[in-house]
């Protein structure tokens, strides 16, 4: 038997860019069975796992990992289930350099275990054999009405029906998923093979999922209590867009990446059978950098498109987890760093024709820490692009706040809770974007999690 | 999936649905909108709420015929589902949190332009209702197209029909029936609203602007989602950018910019073209 090199990571194969970077397909093809077992095996089973703190939902790493080593794969899967309702999701999403592998002993003298790799490998694997997790007790007759189906929703719903509750979500678009769906393009996050089944495991365990149902117009939580819902969690994320306000933001042909991304993900524009338009240019600028940018980058590459990611800080700070960069690198994106645009510029018919930008140099660290960008005088410089999309982030919804006595919110639009999730509206709890902004999937779904634990201890109390 | 439980047609290529949507039914005010799917494949199409029966859960919407999602509803009957009804969206009109006896001291006119007639009905009845005067004008094309003339004449304290060729009723524009009723016929108005094509909003803001009525006029930019989540339906309004589906449909019409409004509209001009051509061709394939 080959001797492991403890400080190797072992290799995953991708789909090669030239190829990928004109199709849909899945981008990371995933570890082998032998692949993952000999990943596993690398793991030191540490007493005391540096990893796990990593990790915003604490899953017991060592432990998943062993039964990978033992080729367990279904004992695996149930060992994930009992911290996560989305692994295939956050195997694949997750910003693992930042969080458990960053913290993995291994990553002190050579690489860290792949830890999401292994996650994706284990949850991939039970749902390709048809392994069922999850149990629930049996219904106590408390109903819990959840806003909005994004990992976080998700998340509190499932853990809800675990215990019994009688759940419904209510979202807005037609499909559920949230971000997962509308946000992160297929070559990342295919929908029909991992976000439905994850969605449909949820539905399982018996929460009822209406969609079109928009929380402040159809309904508002006032009439849901009358409902005779108990308790109200509005995990309704962060949706909308944020534009620089520069002269020619309106021009035909500026898209914030929602709309190109939602025209493309969740309309399905890609596909030839769909019906929704999308356009793209011979050459897109793309604005910002972080997973967003990214995402509408690879996909405006995807269309034909020849991609610039104009961003005002250096490679070093950008926010897009590191694989995606390395990625979007690889298939082409190129990248203007230290630009900022100042104005897109349009032709008499009222379409973009080219974008202004000037160059930026690092200044002062500014409250975040990063060094903050300063302009530099006269290098403006125009070059020309048919497509300019804004990626610079989004803001949560103000219509649930809004249409909700006593939801308070703080002056970036945020829910405002307690640690528990419990906002200031009595009965009525929040988490994930809804209250942080533009956060990450993890993240979304421990909000989830913490706040079913306080709803469930809500409803308990109120009723004893 | 959402029942058509009555379907009429009002003129060629325009028609009516009562859909059964009761949580839709039970919230919808005048000014509203909501989105509907066709089908599996089909895009979100927005459509004004017509009118609502709480009652029996039911929507109507009005529709033209425009393109292949519209044609392919259009295709539709009675007992047949839509995939997909979220509503109500937007902003209701503002009159619906008006003072009552404040509004009654006004005296509304209302220009509707095409199947801008069938969402203009429902607010004019609703002002009726209440005490308040309320003037009509109605534009269409020729007589053929002009729809709901009986529903409206019952409900409008004096209705008046302009056809661009003067096959029916007055012969001019909407704006010239604007002018004639106000400089020549001593008529005054506090309000006026316009619904119906962008470019008609345009002319009847601009008419408007001129004899000092203030105008509010309901916006049909392209939407995506229509929950404001994609910024598609970007609006210039003073010098405020504004989101269509959730701080609209309705906005002051002396504020709006329409060149830029109309410019935006015909973004995927192309890509419809071919789709509706596309359409055609396959329904006439089959027909024979
Ligand atoms: C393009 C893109 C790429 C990303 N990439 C990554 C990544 O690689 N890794 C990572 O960790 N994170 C990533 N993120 C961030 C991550 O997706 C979000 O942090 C996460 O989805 C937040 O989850 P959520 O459940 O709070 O909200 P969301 O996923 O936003 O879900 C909220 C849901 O609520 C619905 N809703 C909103 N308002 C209402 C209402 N009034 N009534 C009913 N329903 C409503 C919405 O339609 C939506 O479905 C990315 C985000 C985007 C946009
Ligand atoms: C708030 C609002 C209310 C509306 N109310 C009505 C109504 O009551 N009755 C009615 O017949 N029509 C209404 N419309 C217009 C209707 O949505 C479009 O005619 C429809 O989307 C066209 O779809 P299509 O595929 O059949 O045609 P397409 O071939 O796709 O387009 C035909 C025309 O419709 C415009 N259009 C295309 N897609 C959209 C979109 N997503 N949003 C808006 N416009 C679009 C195009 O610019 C083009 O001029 C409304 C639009 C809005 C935004
Ligand atoms: S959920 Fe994310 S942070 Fe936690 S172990 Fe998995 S990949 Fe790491
Ligand atoms: S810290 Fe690294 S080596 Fe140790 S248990 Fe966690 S993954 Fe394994
Ligand atoms: S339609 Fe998407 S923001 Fe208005």
């Amino acid at each position: 038997m080959a001797k492991i090199d403890r400080f190797k990571r072992t290799p995953i194969s991708n789909q090669d860019p030239v190829i990928r970077s004109t199709n849909f397909e899945e981008v990371c093809l995933g570890y082998t069975e032998e692949e993952a077992v000999k990943e596993a095996k690398r793991c030191l089973q540490c007493p005391n796992p540096t990893c796990v703190p990593g990790c915003p939902v604490a899953i017991d790493i060592p432990g998943f990992i062993n039964h990978i080593a033992n080729r367990e794969f279904a004992e695996a899967a149930h060992v994930l289930a009992d911290y996560t309702a989305l692994p295939a999701v956050c195997g694949r999403v997750c910003p693992q350099e930042d969080q458990c592998e960053k913290v993995c002993i291994l990553a002190k003298k050579g690489e860290a275990i792949a830890i999401g790799k292994l996650e994706r490998f284990a949850a991939d694997w039970a749902r390709e054999n048809g392994v069922e997790v999850g149990k629930t007790k049996p219904g106590n007759g408390h109903k819990v009405a959840i806003i909005g189906s994004g990992p976080s929703g998700v998340t509190c719903a499932g853990e809800l029906a675990k215990e019994g509750y009688d759940v419904t979500i209510f979202e807005a678009l037609h499909e559920p998923g949230g971000v997962l769906v509308y946000g992160i393009p297929e070559f990342r996050l295919p929908k029909e093979k991992v976000v439905k089944p994850e969605i449909e495991n949820v539905k399982k365990l018996g929460v009822k999922i209406e969609t079109n149902v928009i929380v402040g117009r159809t309904v508002t939580i006032d009439s849901l209590f009358e409902e005779g819902f108990e308790a109200i969690y509005v995990g309704s994320g962060a949706g909308l867009p944020i534009f620089m306000n520069i002269p020619g933001e309106n021009l035909n042909g500026v898209f914030s990446a929602n709309e190109f991304l939602t025209r493309n993900n969740l309309m399905k524009a890609f596909r030839e059978d769909y019906e929704t338009p999308i356009k793209v240019g011979k050459r897109v600028a793309v604005v910002g950098g972080g997973n967003v940018a990214m995402d509408a980058a690879r996909t405006a590459k995807r269309l034909g498109a020849d991609v610039y990611i104009v961003y005002r800080r250096t490679e070093a700070e950008l926010p897009a987890r590191l694989e995606e960069v390395h990625h979007a690198m690889e298939e082409g994106i190129n990248f203007e760093f230290l630009t900022n645009p100042i104005e897109i510029i349009g032709n008499e018919k009222g379409w973009v024709k080219g974008i202004k930008c000037v160059r930026m140099e690092l200044g002062e660290p500014d409250a975040s820490g990063r060094r903050r960008p300063v302009e530099i005088k006269g290098s403006e410089f125009e070059f020309d692009v048919e497509t300019v999309i804004m990626a610079l982030g989004t803001s949560p919804n103000p219509l649930i706040a809004s249409t909700t006595e006593g939801l308070q919110t703080n002056k970036r639009q945020g829910i405002i809770v307690d640690e528990g999730g419990h906002t200031t509206r009595d009965g009525v709890f929040a988490g994930g974007d809804a209250v942080t902004g533009s956060a990450t999937v993890i993240l979304a779904m421990g909000a989830g999690k913490d706040a079913a634990k306080t709803i469930d201890k809500y409803i308990k109390e109120k009723n004893s | 999936m959402y029942k058509i439980v009555k379907k009429e047609i009002l003129a060629p290529n325009i028609f009516s649905m009562d859909i059964l949507a009761p949580r839709v039914a039970a919230s919808a005010k005048p000014g509203q909108f909501l989105i509907i799917i066709v089908d599996e494949k089909g895009e979100r199409v927005p459509l004004t709420i017509c009118d609502y029966n709480k009652d029996e859960g039911t929507v109507q919407i009005v529709v033209q015929a425009m393109g292949s999602s519209t044609k392919r509803l259009a295709d539709m009957v009675e007992g047949d589902s839509l995939k997909d009804f979220v509503g109500p969206l937007g902003v209701p009109s503002e009159f619906v949190n008006e003072d009552i006896e404040e509004l009654k001291k006004k005296k509304y006119l209302f220009v509707a332009g095409g199947v801008g007639t069938a969402p203009v009905y429902p607010q004019v009845r609703w002002l009726t209702e209440r005490g308040v005067e309320v003037d009509v004008i109605m534009g269409a094309k020729n007589k053929e197209l002009v729809i709901l003339e009986d529903k409206m004449k019952s409900v409008a304290t004096n209705l008046y029909v302009a056809t661009d060729d003067g096959s029916y009723g007055f012969h001019g524009l909407v704006t010239n029936y604007i002018e004639e009723l106000v400089e020549n016929q001593g008529k005054e108005y506090d309000k006026c609203v316009a619904i119906g094509p962008m470019i008609m909003m345009k002319f009847t803001a601009l008419t408007t602007k001129k004899l000092n009525i203030p105008t509010v006029v309901s916006l049909n930019p392209i939407m995506v989602d229509g929950t404001g989540m994609c910024g598609a339906c970007r609006v210039t309004v003073g010098d405020e950018t504004k989101f269509a589906c959730v701080h609209g449909p309705e906005f002051d019409g002396h504020l709006v910019d329409f060149d830029e409004a109309l410019k935006r509209q015909t973004q995927y001009k192309e890509e419809e073209t071919e789709l509706s051509e596309a359409y055609n061709h396959k329904t006439e394939e089959a027909g024979e």
